[in-house]
């Protein structure tokens, strides 16, 4: 901000210039912006499987995504688990439910370890939300059954008396709309999700006959499961 | 005076955005209002999938921030150019273009939000073909305000001029970077970003949304404003041009104190909060700059309501730019984060700065644009004494039910472990979030209130003939 001290004459030949000060508007209003942003793509230390691999699924040639088990690794979302975050956004699930824990005491007995930032590596769009008039969903994965997901989500009070959440019974009545998925995770991979031509081949088929509510429980119990976290290793400092 | 007023400026296209801005301050506070009640009496989602809190949500700070701020701030900057610069708008087709080009993006977004279209990104969630139509409007607007600025008579560039235009450079920039996404289909698209670079991207967008869109462009119409009311110049043009280069170059910084203790590097954290601190210095210069142009006039804010509207946006001004700062924080942001102060804070700048300032805004050019006295005087001071009453109460119960659930959450009992399920806390916010709902409401009758006032005014012009005469005696001039 060398501006306002170099006399009132610079200030002054900007006032009187819409170009110039146009000019110093764009070089102030970019700094901040890219001293924060492009970092985040060059350092290494931004995503913690540089330094830990393990928390990336090593896929051999000729695995699809079934061939994957809960603790490989993260890996990218299966064709149903799609559909269903694509439903969960559609719902507008993170204006009240967050996907981001915080290393805080409580927040690990209430959620579980800590998020990485490896674990939202195939998240396009994030998802880690702003607000918990819900509660955090990172690792909400395996704490429930499938039957428990689709009575809440049928009718939330039914199971959680105090809840506020609407009733989504309507998802248990619409098929998925499968006849596109090929071109999502065609999208994906070119944004950068390693999709293979496999993958993508099957995708269509494998929503035949699901409904939405299959697919919203299917993401649903899949997140947090994907990468096994190790309580004794430090991932970030 | 008038008519020549009438005669030399497009004020034809200030009068549609401010009647707009009305109405969609209205609809966007009704929308409030109803989410609002869904977060207390969950029966009112009805089923209805078009109606849940989690699709309104974003229809609702769309209709506010986009449909009510941004024709707020194209009236007022196109209403405060001509003004300063002694011209009419560069183009007044393009004016128009931009009018109708912003509304059409409005209409859509209200077709769209509802039907679950959109990107998943607060408040960008518009989907891609929308987001193209409002990088042409808006480039088209800012292209008609530099071209005025260049073509005015006046030697100098007004201060509110620079607030717009620091705001129309950084919009541009923010909208089209966050926007990045690759169509799936005409109604989905993914972002080009994942997780952490996303979530950087997004409230590196977010923050200064609210800090160029909400901050700067409405800190343009108070500097513009807020002198012309009161009839008194700015009290430091020193203090003004501090202010603006300090803000411009700031508030771009902080949208990481959204993103502490998340995955997002401790290092991009740390510096949006050291930031944010010392933006303090900058916003309360520029509050202190505003309520010292009344120094020697206060008497006046016993009788000029519309000045009452404006001196009370300044006071949030200050207290939510203090608050705002204290939030980011890292010990009180481990408490405030995710909770319901967060929306209150969100709220006392919403409601008590943008919205209040825009509102004496809306009642000054109303009666100039319109060359005739406000239908009722009476209603601007009901009106005044809604909103601040409304606001207040919606940001007392946030605060109450933020900190309380803060609290809840990393409770411990004696023997160690969490006193309170996630569903407790939920249960114990029920009051708050009646109290809320409560208070919307209240601000929801003073903006009716200013629209049947608005409306009105409309009516007594066009029958006392007050526009007509300004019209044709500029004609025949």
């Amino acid at each position: 901000m060398a501006n306002e001290n170099q006399s009132v004459t610079f200030q002054e030949k900007m006032e009187k210039n819409v170009w110039l000060l146009l000019i110093l508007l764009v070089l102030a209003l970019s700094v901040g912006g890219l001293v924060e942003i492009v970092p985040l793509f060059t350092m290494k230390k931004t995503m913690e499987h540089n330094a830990a691999p393990e928390l990336v699924w090593q896929r051999q040639a000729g695995q699809t995504l079934k061939d994957h088990k809960p603790g490989d690794g993260m890996r990218p979302y299966t064709a149903l688990e799609l559909a269903g975050r694509d439903i969960y956004q559609r719902e507008g699930c993170y204006t009240c439910h967050s996907q981001m824990i915080r290393p805080f005491r409580d927040e690990k007995e209430r959620y579980g370890h800590y998020s990485l930032a490896s674990e939202s590596m195939y998240d396009h769009p994030f998802q880690w939300g702003s607000k918990r008039t819900g509660p955090d969903f990172a690792r909400l994965g395996g704490k429930y059954s499938d039957d428990w997901h689709r009575k809440h989500l049928r009718a939330p009070r039914s199971v959680v008396p105090e809840s506020v959440m609407p009733n989504y019974s309507w998802l248990k009545d619409s098929l998925v709309e499968g006849k596109d998925m090929a071109t999502r995770f065609n999208v994906m991979r070119l944004v950068g999700v390693p999709y293979t031509d496999e993958d993508i081949a099957s995708a269509n088929g494998e929503l035949t006959g699901k409904t939405e509510e299959d697919a919203m429980v299917a993401y649903l119990q899949v997140l947090g499961t994907m990468a096994k976290l190790d309580e004794n290793k430090v991932y970030r400092e | 005076m008038d008519a020549a007023a009438e005669q030399k400026y497009n004020f034809a296209v200030v009068r549609w955005f401010t009647v707009m801005a009305t109405v969609y301050l209205v609809v966007g506070a009704l929308v409030g209002v109803y989410i609002a009640a869904e977060l207390a009496w969950p029966f009112l989602n009805f089923d209805l999938p078009y109606i849940t809190f989690g699709r309104l949500r974003p229809l609702h700070t769309n209709a506010v921030i986009f449909a009510f701020g941004g024709c707020v701030l194209m009236a007022t900057s196109f209403y405060s150019v001509q003004r300063t610069c002694g011209v009419r708008l560069w183009s007044d087709k393009l004016a128009w273009f931009v009018f109708l080009g912003w509304n059409l993006v409005i209409v859509s977004a209200v077709i769209t939000l509802p039907l679950g279209i959109t990107t998943g990104k607060e408040y960008a969630e518009l989907e891609w073909p929308i987001d193209l139509a409002i990088a042409v409007v808006w480039l088209v607007y800012a292209f008609n305000f530099i071209m005025t600025l260049a073509t005015r008579k006046s030697s100098h560039i007004y201060v509110s001029n620079w607030f717009f235009l620091g705001m129309m450079v950084m919009i541009t920039c923010l909208h089209v970077v966050n926007s990045l996404a690759i169509p799936v289909s005409l109604f989905k698209s993914y972002s080009v970003f994942s997780g952490v670079q996303d979530a950087m991207v997004q409230w590196w967008y977010g923050h200064n949304a609210v800090g160029f869109y909400l901050t700067a462009g409405f800190l343009g119409i108070m500097y513009y404003f807020v002198p012309k009311q009161a009839g008194r110049p700015v009290y430091s043009y020193r203090l003004s041009v501090i202010h603006f280069w300090a803000l411009m170059f700031g508030y771009v910084w902080l949208g990481t104190h959204h993103l502490q203790y998340t995955a997002l590097p401790d290092w991009a954290g740390s510096l949006g909060a050291a930031v944010s601190l010392a933006m303090i210095i900058p916003s309360w210069g520029g509050a202190v700059n505003g309520m010292m142009t009344l120094s020697g006039a206060w008497d006046k804010l016993r009788t000029d309501y519309i000045l009452r509207f404006m001196i009370m946006s300044l006071a949030f001004y200050a207290m939510s730019t203090f608050e705002g700062p204290v939030m980011s924080l890292k010990t009180v942001n481990a408490l405030s984060h995710y909770t319901d102060w967060t929306v209150g804070h969100v709220h006392s700048g919403a409601l008590g700065w943008v919205a209040m300032v825009a509102i004496g805004a809306i009642y000054h050019m109303m009666m100039r644009t319109y060359h005739t006295e406000m239908w009722s005087m009476k209603l601007i001071n009901a009106h005044f004494w809604t909103a601040t009453i409304g606001a207040v109460v919606y940001v007392v119960a946030m605060w109450v039910s933020g900190i309380m659930q803060g609290l809840m959450w990393r409770a411990y009992d004696e023997y160690g472990t969490l006193a309170y399920t996630f569903a407790e806390s939920v249960e114990a916010m029920h009051p708050y979030y009646a109290m809320r709902a409560v208070g919307g409401a209240i601000f929801l009758l003073g903006a009716l209130m200013m629209l049947i006032n608005v409306l009105m005014t409309v009516m007594k012009a066009s029958s006392e003939g007050s526009l007509q005469q300004a019209r044709t005696a500029a004609a025949t001039a």
